[in-house]
Order: structure tokens, then C-alpha cells, then sequence
């Protein structure tokens, strides 16, 4: 019991406390890094790894834990990148107002629009997201109240944020903020995960059918990871919108919650700590295989090998590939022997009608 | 008048498209149960396969009529071929593994828009196409653009064409009935196995055939033209029923027009709006056949 | 087994299937000699249609299928049918939105189907032939899901329940192309009511809980009634 502690609490709390020692190390990595890793530079990268990796964490909550493919999680960090800004910035709102103002909002859209959605699984479920996410982009897009300023973006008011957390000398702010929200939604997803509720989900991702002969309404629980999942998403998005100083379009695009898909996969869905290391992964890969195809090497490669590092879509769209053929349990699944590979396990929830003799 | 002539005939057109699209990807979700994401990359092989022919084999040939009818059945032929591997080395090995076909699809569709603006870029190749193409003509004092046209005359000679299939042959057959209840085809001792690579195939054409189309439709060719044509298509699916090529046609031309007038009448984005809160309605009210596998789908 | 002794043209040994977490068959074993009928009895989930479904590969199983002297249980489940084993499932399972002469296009199987005799003994069926198979009444459906299983020369016939649901003439419908049936196949046939199997059966196996509890004569069976109601739970039918 006590080494479970340990190992379930102790040991993720000794890695996020040392990780917020980074900015404070003025080391160059050379294979991994152009520059030191306490440079405005690095630290920039290493705090969209860490955003992406809580990210990618919320969405595996729904998919890995609970069952539920999700094409419309994208919806929910747009409300969070978009919303808090629009209200600084179009709404001359000040930032604490803003902030509760868009997390209320999540949750109570998520709330009205998870109980909407659950009421079929499956793919179905899958498409009643990305309907609702699509037409959230719509809104977006064509932005009837010029607030969201369409496909310009809206850049943050500057002014209006806290000063900690503007300019290129508080990029260390910024970085421990991004640490803080992968630690808190690591720490919020452990614990709820390991409660009862949680083990609900974990209990309707492999059987629906037993949860509900044991007189149990597998729909409220399902609801319930729902909601949190999104709810942390969107203040991921908040942090996304400090991280990048605006909004875009590109949150609201179904390839975002794709990408976060891939992440989860690639890292091992419905593992302790899978998908937060496949979001780190994946944006380092696409942060580096850009540098690395603008380099020199590559440019003397042959056409042909220039192509796929040129475009880190196509690398890491293969990888994902390969390893949803060969290795369902991601890289968390290489490590972790002994359990049932990660997509296997949803396969039961994403296609729920067994032979019934 | 003039106006709303305009916006039934583009109206149509645009549910031609979707229809091209919504045809192979109802068949082989009817069929197979696979959500096939991939169907995007199938709409680029099309439109590319058909650039690059046109650029590089028969640049040399003076008619563009010819050139241009060469070169998409080139493209076409590409769709098929493709989508037949597809279905063979990625989809079939994952037999039974619903979840992960439907996740290598998402996958393949991503990495294949990213080898395509990898090798051509991301900007857009103009299309050569005949120049009647580009006219247009008069009808009710409004100037139908003629690509239109075509775009309609596919659609039905694509419909036309697959009706014959179902229902004069004997794979026709066999993916009718598949559709159905694939177990029970098992069960008469009918590998329904061999009708997959076809569905994929004919899926293959089909969205070449839009991927053509909507080369000449927008003037150009795109690495994502796929993507955006792709989700429309899927609600024509959805609210057309699966595995029911009458019901795709059908719900096609529901959303093409209501797309038009409404973007029109109402205010610009609206259309969209209420097409996708459609497809939430229609799997809401009836998900049968979405919630989780098709009937019988074991053996 | 009865007292001549006979060929065994199908046996089934060791057969175990879940479903879910459910253990639905236990280690059935039996044989089925060739030629007549054997019924396969027993109470309502005892796994009766599961052991028909496993024989067809319909199921994921462990344990072991023979036909004759081939192994069946490698086989994909449209293999085991060509090896001339028809099927008539317990809810028809016709398509209903093929016509009735679709419907027995599909099943076609050998080189010369046997379309003779399946509208000899339907004549109703080639009358309809046009007709979408989901509009047909119950026994008409049930006709044509016999049919399919008529059509080819099948060395043995799965047969599911093919009276439920039917009104007391046609079962005596039924039970007379039944008898027909045997005089071409060996029909291994899972069935409720015990007045058909009486009529029919030679042999009989009673399944319980996902096991095997009696092999034996089934006019034996059927003149104890006290076992049978032990073992069916219903009087004498």
C-alpha cells in the first residue's frame, strides 16, 4: 500500500518538482536543443511540450479511461483560447473575471453538450462531437460579432494580463505555468481515475453491459468524465492563449483533436503516464523535424527522404499507423508488460454489441 | 428568379459531389463497419493523379478535351488502385479491430496530406481543363457555370451505374445482403471478405471521380480539398442511411441545396450551421446502425 | 445410440465458448451418426443454438469439429459450408430487402442448385419469386431460409428451431419437409416442441448449463416422462 503511494504519488511529484528546476539550468543538450535549455527559446518548446502533454492527458481521460472516441475535443480548448481573450480583449473584461467566466462556460457546455452526446456511443458518439465542434468552428469562422476576428486571429491584449506572464524575459513564468497545468490535470486525472467513480469508467470502458446489470446508469458516469476531461481542456486552452499571446483558427479545426489522438496513441492510451509522454513527444518531434528540414543535411538528401522530415505530419502520421498495427499499447505499453494493450481495451467500448447467442 | 436558378443548380452541384463521396464511403461503412477517414486521401489521389498525368504524360496532346479525359481516367484509375491496397494491407490485417481501422484511416489520411504537400507543396497547380468548362451557360436568365453540369452528369451516371451493379451482379448481390447481415453471407458459405477490396475500390473511383471534379470546380488542386469536401460527405452518410446508395443520392441533394439557399437567404456560415446540426440530429434520433457495429458483423 | 449401428458423420468434441464473461458451453462433446435426424434438446440458454453456431465457426471456440474425416475447426466459417454443411438459423435470418429469388441466388453453392426440388416442396416460394423477402409472413420466411439450406447437396443440415413462432399447421408444414429433408441429409436439429422431435428424431442429445447430460435413442427419451421432465422441464409434448 505504502509503495503504491509512492509510486502512484510520490514518484510524479519528485519529476514535476525537478522539471520546475529547468529554467534555472543554463545547459546545452546539442543533439536535442539549438540552444541552452534555460533559453527563451527552449523553454518556449519545453512549455508546449508540457501544455500538450496535459492535453493530451484530458482527452486520454475520456478515450483511454473511459471508453469514449471524441472527435470534438478541440471544441472545448477553443472555448478556453478563445473565450478568456475575446473577454480581455473584445470585452475590455480584467483577467480573473475572464478566467472564471471561461471555465464556467466549459463546464456548462460540456455539461449540455456531453448529455446530448451520450445519448449514443460508439461512432455515433464520435460524429455528434465532431458535428458540434464543426459547427463551433463555423461559429468561429465566420464570427457574426466580431469578436473572434475569423481567420486573422485575435491577438491578446497585452495590457490586460498579468504582467508575469508577458514578455520574452517571463518566458520562465510562462513555462512554469504549463508545468503546472500538466501536473495538476496528472495529478486531478490520478486521483479521479483511482476513485470509485473512476473506477467506473474504467469498469464501462471494458463492459458496458455488466455495469449496467449491476444497477448502475453507466450514462452519469460517463457524463462525468465528460465534463472533466473538457472542463481541464479549456484551461488548457487558457494557457494555450498566454502560451502563443493570441487566438487561431487552428484550435478549432477537427485536425487538432485528431492530433491529440495521436498523441494518445502513440504514448499508450489509458497508461498512468502514456499520453503525457506522447504529447511531449509529439511536439517535440514537430517542433524539431522543422528545424531539422530546414538544416543543411537535409537539404543535400535526395528528394524522396527530404519529404517525410520536411513534413512532421507525415512522420509522425506513419508512426502513429505503425503503432496502432503492431504496438496498440503505445510506447507506455513497451515499457508496461503484462496488461492488456491500451486500444484493445476500448475496442470492447467503441463497438459494444456482443454475439448474443 | 434568376438567382434561385443559380442556387439550385450549384445547390445540385455541390450534392453531386457529395454524393461521389458519400456513395463508397456508405458502402463500405455498411458493409465492412470501417469509418474510412482515408476516403480524403482517395478525393486527392483523384485530383492529383489526374494533375500530374496531365502535366507529365500527356502534356504533349493538343486537344484539352482529350487531355483532360485522359488524364482523369488516369486518376481514376490511381483511386481504384490505391484504395484497393489500402483496404488490403491496411485494413484487412486489422480485421475484427474496429476501433484501430478506424484510427489507421484517420492516421493514413493525415500522413498521406502531409507526403503531398511534402512533394508538391502546399500551394495550389492549376488544372488544365477544356475551356467550355469555364463558361457558362444561360438558363432562366441565370449563368450556370458548366462545370456544374458535369459535376451532375457524373453523379447520376455514378448512381445510375452502382444501381446496376447491386442489383445485376453477383457481387452486387453479395454486398446487398452483406450490408444486411454479413454473418448470414458467411453462413450460405460466401467469402464476403473478397467484396470488401471491392467496396474499397469502387469507394476508390468514386471519390477520384470527386477529386477530379472538384479540381475543375475550384480551378486548382489542393493537398486539402479532401478534408473539407470530406466531412460534408460524411453527414450525407449519416442522414442518408448506411449502405443505401438510393438514400445517399437522396440525402446529397438535401444538403446541397439546403447548404446554397440557406448561406444565401439566411446569412453566410448558416448553411453550414444547420447541415452539421443536422447530422447531430439524425444520430441522435436514429443511430442504428452507427452505435456500434453493423448486425452480424462476426464472422 | 440406436441399436443398428451407424456411421458418425459429424462429431463434436471438448467445445467450450464464452460469451463475454458468460461460459456458455462447457466441453460439449457428441456425435451425430449419418443419415436421419438427431435432435438436440434441452431448456431455453442452454446453449443449443451456441453449440450450432460453434459447430459453423459463427463463435469463437476451443475443442474440436470433424465432419467425416476432415477438421473443421480451423476452418473460416464459409469453408465449413462449402464443405457441404447447410444452415438454418433460429430467427431465418433472410434479407429482407433482397426478393425471395435473390434470396436463394445467393445461397446457390453447387454447380447445379437444386431448384427443382426446392419448388417441388415451395411451390409458394416460386410463385413470390419477386417478392422482397421482408414483406413475406413467418412461414414463408421459414420456407425460404429451408430453402437455402434445400438448394445444395448438403451432407449435413444445421437446423435451429425451425417451428418457433408458428401456427400449428405449419408446423406440420415444417415437419414434412423436415422428413424430406432427412431422407437427402443428416439433419442435426435443435427444436422446442417435442412432438416434431418425436416424429422426426432418431437419436437425441440433451444439453444442460453448457454440457452434455444425455445421448441416447430419442423415442427412449421421449417415452420417460419423468426424465424428460427432469432434463426439459415440460410434460410430455
Amino acid at each position: 500500500m505504502r509503495s503504491r503511494l509512492v509510486a502512484d504519488w510520490g514518484w510524479p511529484l519528485f519529476v514535476f518538482v525537478a522539471l520546475a528546476f529547468v529554467p534555472k539550468l543554463n545547459v546545452s543538450i546539442p543533439k536535442l536543443f539549438d540552444q541552452p535549455i534555460s533559453s527563451p527559446g527552449t523553454l518556449a518548446l519545453l512549455s508546449a511540450c508540457l501544455l500538450f502533454g496535459g492535453l493530451a492527458l484530458t482527452y486520454d481521460l475520456q478515450f483511454g479511461f473511459t471508453g469514449l472516441l471524441s472527435f470534438g475535443h478541440a471544441l472545448y480548448i477553443a472555448v478556453g483560447v478563445y473565450l478568456s481573450n475575446i473577454a480581455i480583449t473584445d470585452w475590455h473584461w480584467s483577467f480573473w473575471p475572464s478566467i472564471l467566466f471561461t471555465m464556467g462556460v466549459a463546464f456548462l457546455l460540456a455539461a449540455v453538450l456531453g448529455s446530448i452526446s451520450l445519448r449514443v456511443g460508439g461512432i455515433a458518439f464520435a460524429m455528434v462531437t465532431l458535428a458540434f465542434a464543426q459547427a463551433g468552428a463555423v461559429l468561429a469562422l465566420k464570427d457574426p460579432h466580431h469578436w473572434t476576428h475569423g481567420e486573422e486571429g485575435l491577438g491578446a491584449d497585452y495590457t490586460k494580463l498579468p504582467k508575469a506572464f508577458v514578455g520574452i524575459l517571463n518566458t520562465k513564468n510562462l513555462y512554469w505555468l504549463a508545468l503546472a497545468f500538466c501536473a495538476v490535470v496528472f495529478f486531478v486525472v490520478r486521483w479521479a481515475v483511482d476513485s470509485s467513480p473512476g473506477r467506473l469508467w474504467q469498469a464501462i470502458r471494458e463492459n458496458e453491459q455488466r455495469v449496467e446489470v449491476l444497477g448502475l446508469r453507466p450514462r452519469a458516469y460517463k457524463l462525468q468524465s465528460f465534463v472533466l476531461s473538457s472542463t481541464l481542456a479549456a484551461a488548457g486552452g487558457i494557457v494555450y492563449m498566454l502560451l502563443y499571446n493570441g487566438s487561431t483558427l487552428v484550435v478549432t479545426q477537427p485536425n487538432f483533436t485528431l492530433m491529440l489522438l495521436l498523441m494518445v496513441v502513440i504514448g499508450g492510451a489509458g497508461s498512468r503516464w502514456g499520453a503525457v509522454l506522447g504529447g511531449i513527444l509529439y511536439t517535440y518531434l514537430n517542433d524539431r523535424l522543422i528545424a531539422i528540414g530546414s538544416s543543411s543535411t537535409v537539404n543535400d538528401l535526395p528528394h524522396a527522404l527530404r519529404t517525410p522530415i520536411e513534413q512532421p505530419l507525415f512522420l509522425l502520421g506513419v508512426i502513429f499507423i505503425l503503432i496502432v498495427v503492431f504496438l496498440p499499447g503505445g510506447l507506455a505499453g513497451l515499457v508496461v508488460r503484462g496488461r492488456t494493450s491500451g486500444l484493445r481495451r476500448i475496442e470492447a467500448a467503441v463497438r459494444p454489441e456482443v454475439d448474443a447467442a | 428568379m434568376s438567382t434561385f436558378v443559380l442556387l439550385t443548380i450549384t445547390g445540385l452541384g455541390l450534392g453531386a459531389m457529395y454524393f461521389l463521396i458519400a456513395s463508397g464511403l456508405s458502402l463500405i461503412y455498411g458493409l465492412m463497419g470501417v469509418l474510412n477517414f482515408a476516403h480524403g486521401a482517395f478525393i486527392t489521389v483523384g485530383s492529383y493523379g489526374t494533375w500530374w498525368t496531365s502535366e507529365h504524360v500527356f502534356g504533349g496532346v493538343h486537344s484539352t478535351l482529350l487531355r483532360f479525359l485522359l488524364s482523369a481516367l488516369l486518376g481514376l484509375a490511381f483511386g481504384g488502385i490505391f484504395a484497393a491496397l489500402v483496404e488490403l494491407v491496411l485494413i484487412r490485417p486489422l480485421y475484427a479491430r474496429h476501433i484501430e481501422q478506424v484510427l489507421v484511416t484517420v492516421g493514413l489520411q493525415l500522413a498521406f496530406v502531409a507526403l503531398v504537400t511534402g512533394i508538391w507543396g502546399p500551394d495550389a497547380k492549376t488544372f488544365v481543363v477544356p475551356v467550355w468548362l469555364h463558361a457558362t451557360t444561360d438558363v432562366g436568365g441565370a449563368h450556370i457555370p458548366n462545370d456544374r453540369w458535369i459535376e451532375i452528369a457524373a453523379a447520376a451516371a455514378v448512381l445510375a451505374l452502382l444501381q446496376l451493379f447491386l442489383r445485376k451482379t453477383r457481387y452486387g448481390l453479395i454486398i446487398r445482403a452483406g450490408v444486411e447481415n454479413r454473418a448470414m453471407v458467411q453462413a450460405l458459405g460466401i467469402d464476403v471478405r473478397k467484396a470488401f477490396t471491392l467496396v474499397f475500390a469502387i469507394g476508390g473511383i468514386a471519390a477520384a471521380i470527386a477529386g477530379v471534379l472538384s479540381g475543375v470546380y475550384f480551378n486548382v488542386v489542393a493537398p486539402d480539398q479532401g478534408t473539407s469536401l470530406l466531412i460534408f460527405a460524411f453527414i450525407v452518410v449519416v442522414i442518408g442511411g448506411l449502405g443505401s446508395i438510393g438514400g445517399s443520392a437522396l440525402a446529397a441533394v438535401v444538403v446541397g441545396l439546403t447548404q446554397q439557399y440557406t448561406n444565401y437567404y439566411g446569412s453566410a456560415g448558416v448553411g453550414d450551421m444547420i447541415v452539421v446540426l443536422l447530422l447531430a440530429l439524425v444520430l441522435l434520433a436514429r443511430p442504428r446502425g452507427f452505435a456500434g457495429a453493423v448486425t452480424g458483423a462476426r464472422a | 445410440m440406436s441399436a443398428v449401428a451407424t456411421r458418425t458423420l459429424l462429431s463434436v468434441r471438448d467445445l467450450h465458448v464464452y460469451l463475454g464473461q458468460s461460459h456458455v458451453l462447457q466441453g460439449v462433446s457428441f456425435d451425430v451418426p449419418e443419415g436421419g435426424v438427431t435432435a438436440l434438446l434441452g431448456r431455453n440458454g442452454v446453449g443449443k443454438t451456441t453449440t450450432l453456431r460453434a459447430i459453423l465457426g459463427l463463435v469463437d471456440r476451443r475443442g474440436s469439429v470433424t465432419l467425416g474425416d476432415e477438421e473443421l475447426t480451423a476452418l473460416q466459417t464459409h469453408r465449413i459450408v462449402r464443405r457441404s454443411v447447410g444452415y438454418v438459423p433460429e430467427d431465418r435470418d433472410v434479407f429482407a430487402g433482397l426478393t425471395v429469388a435473390e434470396n436463394l441466388r445467393l445461397a446457390e453453392r453447387d454447380q447445379e442448385p437444386r431448384y427443382d426440388l426446392v419448388y417441388d416442396i415451395f411451390p409458394e416460394l416460386e410463385r413470390r419469386a419477386r417478392q422482397r423477402a421482408g414483406t413475406l409472413s413467418g412461414g414463408q420466411q421459414q420456407m425460404v431460409a429451408i430453402a437455402r439450406a434445400l438448394l445444395n447437396d448438403n451432407r449435413v443440415l444445421l437446423v435451429d428451431e425451425p417451428t418457433k413462432g408458428l401456427a400449428p399447421a405449419l408446423v406440420s408444414e415444417v415437419a414434412r419437409v423436415l422428413e424430406r429433408l432427412a431422407e437427402l441429409a443428416t439433419v442435426l436439429l435443435v427444436e422446442q416442441n417435442l412432438g416434431v422431435v418425436r416424429h422426426l428424431a432418431r437419436d437425441a442429445i440433451v444439453l444442460d448449463q453448457g454440457r452434455v447430460v444425455h445421448m441416447g435413442d430419442a423415442h427412449e427419451l421421449l417415452a420417460q416422462p419423468e426424465l424428460v421432465r427432469r432434463l426439459l422441464s415440460v410434460g410430455a409434448a
